[in-house]
Order: C-alpha cells, then sequence, then structure tokens
C-alpha cells in the first residue's frame, strides 16, 4: 500500500522524518497561519498505544471521485479515543463547491443547490475544520478521497497542500481479508466476495446499519468501525505507527 | 446536537422511556451521548467498580447478573441498564457482560438525573429495579381511576359504633342519636371476646319499633336483624352496592376477618359514584323471563367496555363481570323454581372455573353443576333437578354463556349428584391423582355455591383444602400440570408466536398468560389449605403462610394485573371496532410500553413456573 501523496511532495529530508519531527518543520514552512497552527498542534510519536492516541473520524461529501474535477460539498468530524466516542464534539459543515454541482450527487446526499446556495465557502470553515483535526489521528474510510480533496482544495486557497498521517479502516479491512474474491470451489459452495465497504465491514463487527452518505454520519461510521476493529484485531497497547498510512 | 445525528435521535425516540419525550429532551440526551463498542464475551460494567452512565443498546445483546453470579436478566436492542448504581451509589450493583458484539450509546449522569428530575414517565420506567418498574406501571394507572378501583375502607369515616346485644331499645336509640349514626352494631359479649351478632338502622327503628308501638324497654335482640350480611375489607366499593342490591340492605359492616372495621351505607356510596354499571345488574333481577334477560345480556359487552374505558383494573372487571354472570343464573335459577315449583330437596347451584375465581370476561362460556342434598333419589328428584338444569343452562346459552364443550355442566348428570357423591369425586381426584385426568377436572378446584345451600360448596372447599394440602402426590401432579403451559417468551426477551393457522403471529394471551399464572397460584392456593378462589385472594393467603417469598407474590400479583389488564383492553377495543373479541394479540398492536412490560411480567411467571417446579418435585410433562 503505497502512499501516492507522499510521492507528490518535492522537499524529501521532510518527507522522510518521523511524523511528530515532520509536524515541527511543516510549521515552520507554513505560510497561512491555520495551517501553521494545525502542525504546531503536534503529532503523537508512532509508539503511542492506540489506547492514548486522540482520534477524530472525518468523512467528505463529493461530487464525484477525482479531486481535479470534483468538489467538497459536506463534511463532518467526530472526536474519539479508542474506547468512547463523544457525540458532543461532532461537527458537520456544506460546503460550497467550486464546480458546479452534478445532477447525480444530489440524488446521493440529499443536498440541493438552495442548501448549496446558502451554505459558506470551504474557506470560511477551513480554519475550524483545521482545528477539530489538531493534535487528533484522522480516521477515514478509503484515504483517497479526503486527503486528495483537501490537498487539492488548499492548493487551491493557499498555495500550499498538507501532510498528516491518517487510519484507513478500509485498509485495515482489505489487509484483514487480502483474498476477497472466493475461489472456483468457493463460488461454487456459493460463497460471495467479501465486501470491505462501510455498511459491509460494519455489518461484520455487529454494528448496527446507519443511513450512508452523510458526512457526520459516516465519520461516525468509521470511527465506530475503527473501535471494533482494534477490539478483534489488535490491541489497546498497540503502537499507532503499525496502522497509520 | 448536530441535526445529522436524527439517525440516533430517531432509534431512540423508538424505545421506551424516550419514546414520549419531546425532540428537544432527545436532541440534548444525543449531544450528550458517548458511543462505546464491546466484543462479544467483554466485561461492560463490573460489580462494585464506578458508573456514571445510563447504558443503551443501540445494536447486540448483553446479560445481567445477580452479586451472585446468576443471570438476572438478558437486554438487547433498545434497551438500557445501569440505572439501578446511578440511583444509588454511582457503583455497579449488576455486572454486566457483553453476549454479542455490542454498540452502547452511554448517556452521562448529569442528562440522565436532568431527565430524572424533569420527566415522571422516565423516573417511572427506570425505577430502581425492573419488577418495581412493572408495579409503577401499575399503580400509575390506579392513580388515575380511583373512582373505579377503591375499596369499601375508603368510605369508612369511623370506626365502628357498638352496643352489647342486651341493651334496651331506648338506650339503643339513644346511642345512635349521640352518635350521629343510622346503623348501630350489636355485640354478643357472652364469650370470651365480644362477637357481632346484629345491627340495627334508623329505618328499623322506624318500620319496627315506632310503628308498632314497641316499649322503650323492649330488648334490642327481639328487632334486630342477625344472620348479617358483610363484606371484607378488601372488596370493592363496587362489590360491596351489588351486595347491598342483591340483599336489598342499606347497610354493610366491613370485617377485617373477625375485626369489625365499620359501617358503610348505601347513601355513602351513591354519594361516591354514579351508578352507571350497576345499572345492568340491578334490572336483571327485575326481568321476568329468559326474553327479557337476553335482551339484558347484549347490554353485557357495552358495560365491560365502560370499565375499560373507566380505567378499572383486572380484578374490578373480572369481578363484575362474574358478577353479572352469577346475576344471570340467579334469575334464571329463581325463574326456573316458579316455572317447575320449588326443588324437592335442597340443592346448590354452582359455578365453576372463572366465574368462581371472579375473574371472567366478556368471551366465556358456561361451567356450572349441582350438589344436591343427601336425601336425592336420583328416582324421584333427578327428573326435576336435569328440568331445572336444562332450564337454566339453554337461558345461559341464550344470553352468550355458551355450552361448556367440556359438557362440565348441571345438565350433565355426572355433574348433578348429591354432596357425598361430590366428596367421593374430590377424593378419588386427590387421592389417585392421574395427570391425565387432573387436567379435565382442574376447572373443579375454581368453585362457588352461587345459588341455595352454598354452604354445600363451602363444605366442599373445606373438604378439598385439608385433603389436598396433605397429597404430596396430588400436588406434584397438579403442579406438573401447571407447567404445561409456558408464557410467549423465547430466547433475548422475544415473543414467541403460534406458528399456524388464524392465530399465526399471534400469541394467546389467556392460554400462555393467564392461565399459566392462575394454575400455578392454584397448586400453591391448595398446598396451603386455603379456600380462597379468586387469584388475588390465593396470592394473599399464600402470602400470609410464606410459602413464596413476599416479593414473590408480589411480582406474581404485579404479572397477574398487568397480563389480565392488557387481555381485557384487546377484548375491549374488539368490540369497539365491532370484532368478535378473542384473546389472541400481535405483538404489533401492543405499545412499546405494554410490549416492555408484558415481557417483564413474562419473565416473572417464567421464573414462578421454575420455583414450581422445584417445590413440588414436578416433572415437566410434555406440551399439550
Amino acid at each position: 500500500m503505497s502512499d501516492d501523496h507522499e510521492s507528490m511532495t518535492t522537499d524529501t529530508p521532510v518527507a522522510n522524518l518521523p511524523w511528530p519531527e515532520r509536524f515541527r518543520e511543516l510549521a515552520k514552512q507554513a505560510e497561512d497561519e491555520q495551517l501553521k497552527a494545525f502542525y504546531e498542534a503536534g503529532c503523537v510519536a508512532p509508539e503511542t498505544p492506540l489506547k492514548d492516541v486522540p482520534f477524530v473520524g472525518v468523512d467528505f461529501e463529493t461530487t464525484g471521485l477525482d479531486a481535479n474535477k470534483h468538489s467538497i460539498v459536506s463534511i463532518g468530524v467526530v472526536p474519539f479515543t479508542i474506547d468512547r466516542v463523544q457525540l458532543g464534539g461532532s461537527r458537520h459543515w456544506l460546503v460550497k463547491p467550486q464546480l458546479p454541482l452534478h445532477q447525480t450527487s444530489i440524488t446521493i446526499h440529499g443536498i440541493t443547490h438552495t442548501d448549496i446556495d446558502k451554505a459558506p465557502d470551504l474557506d470560511d470553515i477551513l480554519g475550524e475544520f483545521l482545528g477539530c483535526l489538531a493534535g487528533r489521528i484522522p480516521v477515514v474510510h478509503y484515504r483517497n478521497i479526503e486527503r486528495p480533496f483537501l490537498n487539492v482544495a488548499l492548493k487551491w486557497r493557499i498555495g500550499q497542500e498538507i501532510r498528516f498521517p491518517v487510519i484507513d479502516t478500509m485498509a485495515i479491512e482489505s489487509h484483514l481479508h487480502p483474498r476477497r474474491q472466493p475461489n472456483w470451489w468457493q463460488r461454487f459452495r456459493g460463497q460471495q466476495a467479501i465486501s470491505i465497504r462501510l455498511a459491509d465491514s460494519r455489518l461484520r463487527y455487529g454494528l448496527p446499519h446507519y443511513p450512508p452518505h452523510n458526512a457526520l454520519v459516516d465519520a461516525l461510521a468509521s470511527a465506530e468501525l475503527l473501535m471494533a476493529q482494534v477490539q478483534h484485531h489488535f490491541s489497546p497497547e498497540t503502537p499507532i505507527g503499525d496502522l497509520w498510512l | 446536537m448536530q441535526a445529522e445525528l436524527i439517525e440516533i435521535r430517531n432509534h431512540l425516540a423508538q424505545h421506551p422511556p424516550f419514546d414520549d419525550m419531546p425532540e428537544e429532551t432527545l436532541d440534548r440526551i444525543v449531544s450528550g451521548i458517548e458511543v462505546a463498542y464491546f466484543r462479544a464475551g467483554t466485561d461492560i460494567l463490573k460489580l462494585g467498580e464506578r458508573n456514571a452512565y445510563l447504558h443503551y443498546i443501540r445494536s447486540g445483546a448483553v446479560e445481567m447478573y445477580r452479586r451472585t453470579g446468576e443471570l438476572y436478566n438478558r437486554l438487547g436492542e433498545g434497551e438500557i441498564f445501569g440505572q439501578y448504581g446511578l440511583l444509588m451509589s454511582k457503583t455497579v450493583r449488576f455486572p454486566v457482560k457483553a453476549i454479542e458484539d455490542s454498540l452502547v450509546y452511554l448517556i452521562p449522569d448529569e442528562i440522565f438525573r436532568y431527565l430524572w428530575e424533569n420527566d415522571d414517565s422516565f423516573t417511572d420506567f427506570v425505577e430502581v429495579e425492573d419488577r418495581s418498574r412493572l408495579r409503577s406501571a401499575l399503580s400509575r394507572r390506579e392513580k388515575s381511576n380511583q373512582p373505579m378501583t377503591a375499596r369499601v375502607t375508603r368510605l369508612i369515616s369511623r370506626g365502628p359504633v357498638t352496643a352489647p346485644n342486651t341493651v334496651r331499645l331506648q338506650e339503643a336509640a339513644r346511642i345512635m342519636t349521640e352518635q350521629g349514626v343510622s346503623a348501630l352494631l350489636l355485640m354478643d359479649e357472652s364469650g370470651d371476646s365480644p362477637k357481632l351478632s346484629g345491627i340495627i338502622t334508623d329505618r328499623d327503628l322506624r318500620t319496627r319499633a315506632l310503628s308498632e308501638a314497641l316499649p322503650s324497654e323492649t330488648p334490642i335482640s327481639d328487632i334486630m336483624t342477625d344472620g348479617l350480611i358483610t363484606t371484607s375489607s378488601n372488596s370493592f366499593i363496587f362489590e360491596a352496592m351489588l351486595t347491598m342490591l342483591h340483599n336489598n340492605v342499606h347497610h354493610l359492616p366491613v370485617m377485617d376477618g373477625d375485626k369489625i372495621r365499620g359501617v358503610i351505607a348505601l347513601s355513602d356510596i351513591v354519594k361516591h359514584e354514579s351508578q352507571s354499571s350497576l345499572y345492568l345488574v340491578s334490572n336483571i333481577y327485575h326481568q321476568q323471563d329468559v326474553k327479557g334477560l337476553k335482551r339484558l345480556s347484549k347490554e353485557v359487552p357495552n358495560t365491560f367496555v365502560r370499565m375499560v374505558r373507566e380505567d378499572a383494573n383486572s380484578h374490578m372487571i373480572g369481578s363484575a363481570m362474574a358478577g353479572i354472570g352469577r346475576s344471570f343464573s340467579q334469575r334464571l335459577l329463581e325463574l326456573g323454581e316458579e316455572k317447575l315449583g320449588p326443588p324437592p330437596v335442597p340443592y346448590c347451584f354452582m359455578a365453576l372455573g372463572s366465574m368462581a375465581r371472579d375473574e371472567q370476561l366478556v368471551v366465556t362460556d358456561q361451567d356450572n353443576a349441582m350438589v344436591l342434598d343427601d336425601s336425592f333419589d336420583p328416582a324421584k328428584h333427578d327428573e326435576y333437578f336435569l328440568a331445572l338444569a336444562k332450564f337454566v343452562s339453554d337461558g345461559l346459552a341464550e344470553c352468550g354463556y355458551t355450552y361448556c364443550t367440556g359438557d362440565i355442566m348441571a345438565t350433565n348428570q355426572k355433574w348433578r349428584q348429591p354432596l357425598r357423591v361430590w366428596k367421593e369425586y374430590f377424593a378419588d381426584w386427590i387421592e389417585n391423582p392421574k395427570a391425565e385426568a387432573l387436567l379435565n377436572s382442574n376447572i373443579f378446584f375454581d368453585l362457588d355455591g352461587i345459588f341455595g345451600r352454598t354452604e354445600y360448596t363451602e363444605e366442599l372447599k373445606g373438604f378439598i383444602a385439608e385433603r389436598a394440602s396433605n397429597s404430596q402426590r396430588f400436588l406434584a401432579m397438579l403442579a406438573r400440570n401447571a407447567l404445561n403451559r409456558t408464557p410467549p417468551l423465547g430466547f433475548f426477551r422475544t415473543f414467541v408466536m403460534e406458528e399456524s393457522g388464524k392465530q399465526a403471529k399471534t400469541f394467546n394471551l389467556k392460554r400462555r398468560g393467564t392461565a399459566p399464572v392462575s394454575d400455578l397460584i392454584r397448586v400453591h392456593s391448595l398446598a396451603c389449605a386455603s379456600k380462597a378462589q379468586n387469584t388475588f385472594n390465593r396470592l394473599k393467603a399464600i402470602g400470609d403462610t410464606k410459602l413464596i417469598p413476599e416479593d414473590g407474590v408480589d411480582n406474581l400479583r404485579d404479572a397477574f394485573e398487568f397480563i389480565a389488564i392488557v387481555r381485557i383492553r384487546h377484548q375491549a377495543l374488539a368490540i369497539e371496532a365491532g370484532r368478535e373479541p378473542d384473546n389472541n394479540v400481535r405483538p404489533e398492536d401492543l405499545s412499546p410500553f405494554e410490549r416492555s412490560h408484558l415481557k417483564d411480567a413474562f419473565q416473572v411467571v417464567t421464573q414462578a413456573q421454575k420455583f414450581l417446579k422445584f417445590r413440588y418435585h414436578a416433572q415437566v410433562a410434555r406440551n399439550v
């Protein structure tokens, strides 16, 4: 699982640093105050056990899958630790997309043009959003949405990208189920392919069905999924460095 | 609360005690929720640990244990736990373990406190224990309906005014005037302790003394009414009214065993409540033929529905319906005797089953028998009694009390026998118990004399009480039969439905609800030699003997009341909707509140059945 976004960075010496040091360097280089503040909040050391890590579940709903062609329409965040999610700290924003809102994404997210017209620009909430992430390890289901979309958005607005480690609950599922397609014998026995989609993964851990396609509910769903994964396959003592990407 | 969390709010809103809360309150709860995940097999709450959260199961299942480690309860989606400790010392009193992977919403103590102080139904729901949760559900119902469920003792404003039965007329009148009472109780003081021997009322003074110009020195015992009709202190006002009307008396001494609690007058009752439901019963006695009775019987379902609407409890409704059924039988017997002439030998007409237990509802068949005097000679007398039995049975059928399919009716020669033969029957059932035979004769162990020489039935009750309590084999067999029908509660507190036929997807609240309870209580009642017939009265007698622990008695009483009242409401709804009332309930027709409490009640019954099995060494028979 190579991280395609690290390869995008040009200043290689910094990229080779462990995350806490790298955050300190990036803080120095950051031109934008909000971004600077984010890095200055720091990053836990890779050997920190999971039970001591502050996490934040993050989800973006977007107008499509390509960060260069589509934009963010809503963001949900929910802070948690490995044994508790605090709903009281959860936030949800609708943001005005820079690119036209596709008819298809209206039907998926249930967000209308009227909602969007009233929504703030990502600029206006960026500080608040980065504040929610500061000092916490973001947890997402499928990391190739949140980081690239955020990078494109930041590049457009402040001319700089953002770097941080993430926990990807989908990558964990994929690691746990390396051979998801049934072989001919299993197919013969009627076995289905193993799905690592959020809703299907949750089912395996006895987590309830939540209606999909709402950024906050999906952020919560990923947070709960990580709690379940840790209890089933890892331990509260597992170092965060084993899981982040 | 973030509006996006509406999904969580909606889930809460589907489950008691959250289902009646306003949205603002639910939003407040959701904003405070912390979410935790517990893998199957992990401890959620450990005994003695601190706990500052009310736990709400979003998915999965947990088990709750007693201090001793014994399983106490099993909970699933939408149910709560952890409240006991919160209410007491914030330490865990009932440890809890996840038995499936579970997602739990934790509601912090400060929100719990807020709800506890501001939301009455929440407070009632999370009452210290499950069982008391059931009880508070019942008492909340009762609070709202005092008129129908009030007991006679409510009408007693003062202690009894008494005088020795040796006083003279003048003295009696003076006491009544001084004390300002309309009735004076007269005591026989010749024995060790004074005994109630008679009553004299204002009306008696007027009609028997003044109008006859009796001398003031006349001994009061010459004109007092003896052979007193009394009522028990735990009877309902409604029952006292029936007694007064039926016996045409206006005063009733209220007795607590041998002790006199006071006297109530008809005027007290009239003041206390309107005569609405009574109209029917008093009218029964005015009917001159079967046709009139039949016409009147059409009113019975309406009376039933009215009582349910007025929120009467099951005891109240059961005894009123049994009272109405009795009145129909009594009037038919009077009419029968008018038609056929006086009986050649004395007899007693006996009600069996639910009518004898005072637990009749609106859907019922007739179960009755005749106990004849021992001088009965079949050749000479049976023609009369057969004709009388047939007259009554046909009349009852006309009035909606269908013929008993098991032929347990006085028209069956087997159940129209002299007292001596009845004793042989009971002796045989008790001393040579056979499970199969006992199943059919169960009904005879709920018996009540309703007309004629009721003392014959009393004698049988005494006979049964004495013999039954001494026959372990009989009790074991009866207990075994009582375990045949179990509450419709499966693993995980889900309702078990009938599988096929017209009743598919329903469960029978009589067969699997009230009947198992009255069956098991009958066993205990016979074991402690009680002569009580009504399930609640039997429970009281059982409680007095400490045969079952006190809270066991309370729990059973609450469970029985709750199951019975749900069954009653189900029937009342059917009548109102113009459907044929039955006992088959679909879970989705119950409110979440009823569902939840019914499960509590069924659990009590299951526990009680286990105890019965253990107590009487009953082997479980195959299901029938």
